[in-house]
């Protein structure tokens, strides 16, 4: 999983975390795992219901999991996943 | 004697200092820059000033940060400083309040969310929980936003008696609880409700801010949605205080930390003209529980002045004495008084609007 600078400092300087996970896998499993790991990035992610931030995108190659299955979109062994701040603001 | 200044913006936080007694600023920031600060605090009840803010990202969402060196640093816990439980599948959208409660209670540290709820923090503001009590209102389903969200922004524990609170809220109103949060009841008789069908009803006003006399702790103060209030028994009714004025409309209510019956406003033409009347930046002032007003304004922008000042972005500090008074603007501009709003003079210019002030002696 590839996280945006912001993170980073978050994730003690790691630019990307590699992530077993069990089958079957998904965004929200894989977030599961990175609430337990690196709960102060999982929550920047998500709220405290689950949701998705709405001005943060994940994508699962080049594919946002908004225009898909969401976070239940599957994760196939390899997956790359990306976090990518929405541009917004004023 | 080093004063320090916080100042809450929509795109960081500044802070300010003073070491000759607020005759000059030394300004640094920007800090949490491009995170929205709507809330602030400095806690100088412990031996080392605790300096608290409430930031949030468009992004990444909101906590509480803390810093115990000033301002040099700031921490926040792992798991997040104040989030909701499960079970109340809500999420925090912004701190809008936060508040040290009594001497008595060093480690007591209130916030007041958007959505509308209550935080209680036992650690000194570094974890909050909810306060169900409010949570759990019969009558929340039917607090509606007000322009700028849904959320409480005043919190006003009682200073002798631990187990009343009051808070405020947009829209909702004001609502005490005398049982340390268990349970609560509206406290809005007298305060009028203009946009609504019936402009008296139990709850659901648009109250901006509450703010507590300093000798008489039943004495309160209240800027409304049109309307300027005093109550004389902890909330318990209302009378209207507007009269003097040159509008009943504003956002600030702010009193004097030690002087009775003092308190400042600062108006703004009406709910459908907010900017200040006749493009002037002008505080008021009563030293008579709001019985008259006399404007205190020198040095103060006297023409050409458009921006609002928000419901916290005007504060007094704890300077013995001669009370230091702070305002800011959605125009970033930053003014402060050292002799309880005579005079006034500029901290800052053209920082992004500002949200909240708060001040204190801090060595």
């Amino acid at each position: 999983m590839r996280l945006p600078g912001a993170l980073r400092e978050l994730a003690r300087g790691e630019r990307a975390v590699v992530v077993e996970l069990e089958e079957p896998a998904s965004v929200g499993t894989l977030l599961d795992v990175l609430a337990e790991r690196l709960p102060a990035v999982e929550r920047r992610i998500r709220d405290e219901t689950g949701t998705l931030r709405r001005h943060v995108n994940v994508f699962v190659g080049d594919g946002n999991v908004r225009d898909g299955a969401g976070l239940g979109e599957p994760l196939t062994d390899g997956a790359e996943v990306q976090v990518i701040p929405a541009v917004s603001g004023g | 004697m080093t004063v320090l200044l916080m100042i809450g913006t929509r795109k960081g936080l500044w802070l300010a200092r003073s070491d000759d007694d607020r005759q000059s600023w030394k300004l640094d920031g920007p800090q949490f820059l491009m995170q929205e600060i709507p809330a602030c605090a400095i806690d100088t009840r412990g031996p080392t000033p605790r300096l608290l803010a409430g930031a949030r990202s468009e992004q990444w969402g909101p906590s509480v940060f803390h810093s115990d060196d000033l301002g040099a640093s700031w921490t926040e816990p792992e798991g997040g400083a104040i989030r909701f439980p499960a079970e109340a599948d809500a999420a925090v959208a912004a701190i809008w309040q936060l508040r040290p409660d009594t001497a008595g209670r060093p480690n007591v540290v209130w916030a007041g969310s958007e959505p509308s709820a209550l935080w209680r923090s036992d650690d000194g503001g570094q974890t909050f929980a909810l306060v169900d009590g409010l949570w759990d209102h019969p009558h929340r389903p039917s607090w509606e936003p007000g322009f700028g969200g849904q959320a409480i922004h005043t919190v006003l524990p009682h200073p002798t008696d631990d187990s009343r609170v009051l808070v405020a809220m947009s829209t909702g109103g004001v609502y005490v609880s005398g049982d340390s949060g268990k349970s609560w009841e509206p406290s809005n008789t007298g305060i009028k409700a203009h946009f609504r069908p019936d402009p008296w009803p139990e709850y659901g006003q648009c109250v901006h801010k509450v703010a507590r006399d300093s000798a008489d702790p039943e004495r309160l103060f209240a800027q409304s949605h049109r309307g300027v209030y005093r109550s004389d028994d902890g909330g318990s009714s209302w009378t209207s205080i507007a009269d003097g004025l040159p509008s009943d409309f504003g956002f600030p209510m702010v009193t004097h930390p030690a002087q009775p019956g003092t308190a400042w406003v600062a108006p703004l033409v009406a709910d459908v003209e907010r900017v200040p009347p006749e493009g002037a930046l002008r505080v008021w002032r009563t030293t008579d529980s709001g019985e008259s007003w006399t404007s205190v304004s020198s040095g103060l922008p006297e023409a050409g002045f458009y921006a609002a000042v928000m419901r916290d972005a005007f504060t007094a500090d704890d300077v013995a004495g001669s009370t230091g008074l702070y305002l800011g603007a959605r125009d970033g501009s930053v003014y402060a008084s050292a002799d309880e709003g005579e005079t006034w003079r500029e901290v800052a210019r053209h920082l992004p609007d500002v949200l909240c002030v708060r001040a204190a002696v801090v060595s």
